[in-house]
């Protein structure tokens, strides 16, 4: 279960493509969604370099896992992953938000291959993850469903019908994960409406619930590799994460959940993330 | 005129013809939110156990979970009351069914005044203008047990949403047996030269009871009964407009967004006639019996005449 060391560089390099593959894509645009696109990487790089059962030849292939990305604003690090596992051409991550483009600011599953579900409007994903989770259930199929909320998103109501429906459920063939970057777009979530203790909350939701370092391609490998492990319970992974991650204008930054940003500013950052070793960015 | 009232109720009649298809169709499943007793889907659980899901009293997850069961291929029945289903749970109906392609058939049951006794807060009179908003959604009110047979084995092929307004209760007998409907055509109830009547749901025998009195009168009404609401048929009510020249339209809805507007739009781009609407002039629901009610908001026979002889007023003058 544990990580060998070799694993870990390589899908820590992966995170790095990832980030820079996504700075590329927004460059080409001049604004976006970049802090909740750079704190979900090192969980994209270990769901796609290593976790998940796909083809991307063949992206609705009925034996797949399945990702949800409720938070769908993160869309363009996924369309990031997405290009560098060959889903569709590198090229098309230029299109970004451009008119009539197959990559829109928030994940569409009719538009880009590899998008498994529609989000955007926070809160949905939640529940559209357990009712596919809840039908391949239903069909014997043990595919996976792998389901990103953002924390900010956690203030949803319809966030907690699901956890206490997916609790109840007992669904071991998903596992859900909370990016707790502690930002969200009018600033930081203990200022605006705090989660408290968010494990403690999932637990009384009768979820196995477990807090890792959500940057740490070895101790998320493991929390999903505990999770699987756990019959007869809904997991949950609460990855502690920092807004703007290895992005060197928006980490530590306090609005950084949409920002504009410079050709310059842009080329530095993927220059910072080029010249830094493994996980140290 | 007398209707006769079936035996069974439109809940029962709705229920008993899923299972005939669940039957032969293992991908239909059934979720509620805590109304399976009044929506009868506990008939469905006890028979199916491994396809009806009671989600409790969360609609909003509900529609969210029909979603993502649709998105494996299963053919999901949502049930509420119509307030829930369609304006609780609108943003879930909107982006996670319709936006995302995924075929949800929502049921909405005790739309308008059939509410009743629950109530203006449980009273939709918004329902249909919500739901037509939405791209690709169908939207149907049956009116008896007949038309729901019929049309329930459609709209469970229907690769595209749907939302069906359904009156629990026993509903008049409309339709002799065998009739056959096809979604999106309406159905000629009876004819006439003077004015055409385009009704739905509970409307449909008072627009037939209209009628009789107008005949009476020498006035020859066509009644329409318009169960598709969307995607209306247009063609038919072109028609109607080109020979009778006079259109009342009658729903148990606001007459804001609901048929009598989806009428307006089609007329008045391609054949406007003078035209008068019966439905609930704007006003929140309130308590009482469906007959109270319907006198109240002048949802009755009285009420269409009324509007048939003002529309044949600005017809001949």
């Amino acid at each position: 279960m544990m990580l060998e060391r070799e694993e870990q560089q390589r899908l820590e390099e992966l995170a790095k493509e990832i980030r820079i593959a996504t700075l590329e894509e927004f460059g080409h645009l001049g604004f976006g969604h970049i802090g909740g696109a750079m704190s979900i990487v090192e969980l994209l790089a270990v769901l796609y370099g290593k976790v998940m059962r796909y083809k991307p030849e063949e992206p609705r292939w009925d034996g797949r896992d399945w990702l949800v990305l409720s938070k769908g604003h993160a869309g363009p690090a996924l369309y990031a992953t997405l290009a560098l596992k060959g889903f569709f051409p590198y090229d098309m991550l230029k299109t970004l938000n451009q008119g009539g483009t197959n990559l829109p600011s928030h994940a569409d599953r009719n538009k880009t291959p590899g998008v498994d579900m529609t989000t955007g409007s926070l809160g949905q994903g939640m529940s559209t993850g357990l009712g596919v989770a809840l039908g391949l259930k239903m069909d014997g199929k043990d595919n996976y469903v792998y389901l990103v909320l953002g924390d900010g998103e956690c203030q949803e109501g319809q966030i907690w019908e699901g956890a206490l429906y997916g609790g109840n459920a007992k669904l071991d063939n998903l596992i859900v994960f909370v990016d707790y970057n502690k930002q969200q777009l009018d600033g930081y979530v203990d200022n605006i409406n705090p989660l408290g203790d968010l494990r403690a909350k999932w637990e009384t939701f009768g979820w196995f619930a477990q807090e890792v370092d959500g940057h740490d391609v070895a101790q998320i490998y493991e929390a999903i590799r505990r999770a699987q492990e756990v019959e007869g319970k809904s997991s949950v992974i609460i990855l502690h994460t920092i807004k703007g991650k290895g992005c060197t204008f928006a980490e530590g930054v306090e609005f950084n959940h949409h920002m504009r940003f410079t050709k310059e500013q842009i080329e530095q950052a993927i220059a910072a993330l080029k010249g830094a070793e493994g996980n140290a960015v | 005129m007398r209707f006769s009232i079936d035996e069974v109720a439109m809940k029962d009649a709705y229920i008993d013809a899923l299972m005939e298809l669940a039957e032969e169709n293992p991908q239909i499943v059934v979720l509620d939110a805590d109304l399976m007793n009044s929506n009868s889907t506990i008939k469905f659980l006890k028979r199916f156990p491994e396809r009806a899901i009671n989600v409790g009293v969360q609609e909003a997850n509900m529609l969210g979970m029909a979603a993502g069961l649709a998105a494996v291929g299963k053919i999901p029945f949502t049930h509420t009351f119509a307030c829930f289903n369609a304006r609780r749970a609108l943003d879930q109906i909107y982006m996670s069914v319709a936006y995302a392609q995924l075929p949800v058939k929502i049921v909405g049951t005790d739309p308008g005044v059939t509410a009743a006794f629950n109530g203006g807060t449980h009273m939709p009179l918004e329902d249909v203008g919500f739901l037509r908003g939405i791209p690709t959604m169908t939207v149907i009110e049956p009116v008896d047990n007949v038309m729901m047979r019929a049309i329930l084995p459609q709209v469970a092929a229907m690769d595209t949403p749907v939302y069906l307004r359904v009156n629990r209760k026993q509903p008049v007998k409309i339709y002799a047996p065998g009739t056959e409907f096809t979604i999106g055509k309406g159905k000629v109830l009876r004819d006439g030269d003077d004015l055409t009547i385009v009704a739905t749901g509970i409307l449909v025998p008072e627009a037939l009871e209209a009628a009789e009195a107008l005949a009476e009168e020498g006035i020859g009404a066509r009644v329409i009964n318009m169960f598709t609401i969307k995607p209306i048929d247009a063609e038919l009510l072109i028609k109607a407009a080109q020979e009778t020249g006079a259109v009342v339209t009658a729903e148990n809805h606001n007459v804001i967004n609901g048929l009598g507007s989806a009428v307006a739009e089609v007329l008045s781009q391609h054949h406007p006639v003078p035209m008068e609407r019966v439905g609930v002039q704007d006003l929140f629901g309130e308590v009482g019996s469906v007959e109270y009610l319907q006198q109240r908001f002048g949802l009755t026979s009285e009420a269409i005449v009324e509007k048939a002889k003002a529309v044949l007023g600005r017809k001949n003058s």
